[in-house]
């Protein structure tokens, strides 16, 4: 398991220099002039040199990237051009914000997709069985914005019952909408997956000897039946997380929700390239990490993938 | 009764894989006769119209500067259309050439591409576009680049892995000591054989793809006005959600289905391309 552990970890270190690197040649590379958006349309020679000095543009590139890399060792994310806040500091403030929205959106989806998944492929109501695949086809199929934009339409502009959008320091009406919009595409996988799992154990021996045995359906069903089709959920759930941090962008900018999606969206309309670059970078070095925690978790479950890995 | 249940189920899914076919043909024509049927030109402004609910002069209704949705709808499926196309062919010209140089030759070029591969899976798809589109030009081609650089991954995967498994079998042995060169054996040998699996992700990806454009173009970073992108008539629809909702609903469904029918598609070329996957699901 050491081993398993170590090597994953090894594995870590050239992709996140990847995608450092990759950050920093689309910050300091591609984009005409950093500076002349940071100056602004009033601007002369002298003041557009002094700028570039003090940013270290001025630098060759090979040493602009240890600087780089130099200010990142030191959590540095540079300042926002529009606000001159660190962005690592509104990171540290808004992330939480992000993750409550994200985590709330992962458990509706597992438990939803479960229970739809549980009852669609235990096939006592066979209709259910064909509504789950067309809501698991239009739940992939269906754009966030728009699904976000519906919610708020039905229930905030003409039923009055949830608020458009918002924070509201934090109180569960307004994380309803947002939580929904965030874990429809993936309660749509899971009620799929879970589907599929629990029509093959359904069909298995050791199913029938259970049942035959006098043991109550939702036992059968609770005991034999769902432990085996969750296995594969699981493995859904956790590749899904980079679709809950691209999602909320979308769904954090619809509800006016204050988290790091949010944040860029912010970023983008005001070309502030320090804020957008650093909380790309931060939110995919996350999810880096948590497909590694995934990965390692698997191990830990499934002893059979740590032995493939050695041997391959 | 289980096979019989099986062979509906199975004609089922090429059914649903049908309707996908149709809905997208709905779709195409659409965008290629959007200069013949659009009612009006798509930026025609007419303030004296504007925001019009769906009637029989507009049947999807005017926006604020009294533009016609319907054309504007239908004009957009030529820009989502398109850029989905370009970008799908770049991702899949860039995977091709890159997956197989991996697979075929192996040893540090295949390390050097496969990392390269986990670079780019390592970024949530959307935030890597956001953080290029943030700092190009934005624009029609910048956007389908974009696209088409970030989908190269998934591709070059799937062919290295298709490469590798045929490379060693007996008749692609038996082509190399006839003679043949790398290139034939490639080209006239291995590639063929990667075909099938091709196309399945290629089409499926194409609804991500469409979705991904218009996510961009939702959030101001793809398709610029006056260029109509239902992804930026959703967003300029929002302000008016409560005296106009006709301007965020029709263009959001003609993206919905859209994808659905891509979706479907995709399954069913799957289902009827790739025999190992098939019936694993949806039984």
């Amino acid at each position: 398991m050491l081993r398993f552990l170590f090597k994953r970890l090894l594995l870590l270190v050239p992709i996140l220099f990847g995608v450092v690197t990759v950050t920093f040649l689309l910050m300091y590379v591609i984009p005409g002039d950093p500076v002349l958006t940071l100056v602004g349309e009033r601007y002369d020679d002298e003041t557009l040199e002094r700028m570039r000095s003090e940013l270290g543009l001025d630098k060759p590139l090979p040493v602009q990237y240890l600087n780089y890399l130099g200010r990142l060792a030191r959590f540095d994310l540079g300042e926002s051009f529009v606000t001159k806040r660190p962005v690592s500091d509104a990171i540290t403030e808004r992330f939480p914000r992000t993750l409550a929205l994200a985590f709330s959106a992962m458990l509706l989806a597992l438990v939803g997709g479960v229970a739809i998944g549980l009852l669609a492929g235990w096939g006592r109501f066979r209709w259910l069985g064909r509504a789950t695949m067309v809501f698991s086809l239009i739940g992939v199929s269906i754009p966030v914005f728009w699904l976000g934009l519906l919610l708020i339409y039905l229930f905030a502009i003409k039923l009055s019952i949830l608020p458009p959008s918002g924070y509201g320091g934090g109180s569960i009406k307004y994380l309803i909408l947002p939580a929904v919009t965030l874990s429809f595409a993936s309660m749509a996988t899971v009620a799929r997956i879970t589907r599929s799992g629990v029509v093959e154990a359904v069909g298995e021996d050791y199913v029938r000897t259970a049942r035959a045995k006098g043991l109550g359906e939702m036992f059968v069903l609770g005991k034999h039946v769902l432990r085996n089709a969750l296995v594969p959920v699981i493995t859904i759930v956790g590749a899904d997380f980079g679709s809950y941090l691209s999602g909320s962008v979308l769904t954090e900018s619809i509800f006016g929700w204050p988290g790091l999606g949010r944040f860029i969206v912010q970023g983008i309309l005001k070309r502030d390239f320090p804020v957008i670059q650093g909380s790309i970078l931060f939110m995919a070095i996350v999810f880096v990490l948590v497909n590694l925690l995934v990965d390692v978790s698997y191990g830990i479950i499934d002893p059979r993938i740590r032995v493939k890995e050695k041997s391959g | 009764m289980r096979n019989g249940r099986h062979r509906s189920l199975r004609l089922m899914r090429n059914g649903s894989a049908f309707a996908g076919f149709l809905i997208l043909s709905v779709v195409v024509g659409g965008a290629l006769l959007a200069g013949l049927i659009a009612p009006r030109p798509p930026s025609e402004i007419n303030l004296e119209a504007a925001l019009t609910p769906p009637c029989i002069e507009y049947p999807f209704g005017t926006d604020a500067f009294g533009r016609d949705v319907l054309s504007r709808v239908l004009y957009g499926a030529r820009i989502s259309l398109g850029v989905g196309f370009m970008a799908r062919t770049i991702s899949l010209l860039l995977g091709l050439m890159l997956g197989t140089i991996a697979g075929f030759f192996g040893g540090k070029l295949d390390t050097l591409i496969m990392r390269a591969a986990d670079i780019t899976f390592a970024f949530p798809a959307l935030l890597l576009l956001i953080a290029i589109m943030a700092v190009v030009t934005p624009g029609m081609i910048s956007l389908f680049v974009a696209l088409g650089i970030v989908g190269w991954a998934a591709m070059a995967r799937l062919v290295r892995i298709q490469v590798l498994s045929v490379r060693e079998r007996e008749y692609v042995q038996a082509a190399r000591a006839a003679g043949t060169g790398p290139l034939g054996l490639v080209f006239r040998h291995i590639l063929p054989q990667c075909i099938a699996p091709v196309i399945v992700v290629y089409t499926l990806g194409l609804g991500m793809t469409i979705m991904a454009e218009s996510s961009l173009s939702f959030l101001g970073l793809g398709v610029q006005p006056p260029d109509p992108s239902w992804g930026s008539m959703i967003s300029r629809g929002i302000p008016f959600m409560r005296r106009a909702p006709w301007l965020t609903l029709f263009p959001g469904l003609v993206l919905t289905s859209t994808v659905c029918a891509l979706n479907l598609l995709g399954d069913g070329l799957r289902d009827s391309l790739d025999p190992r996957t098939r019936g694993k699901e949806g039984r």
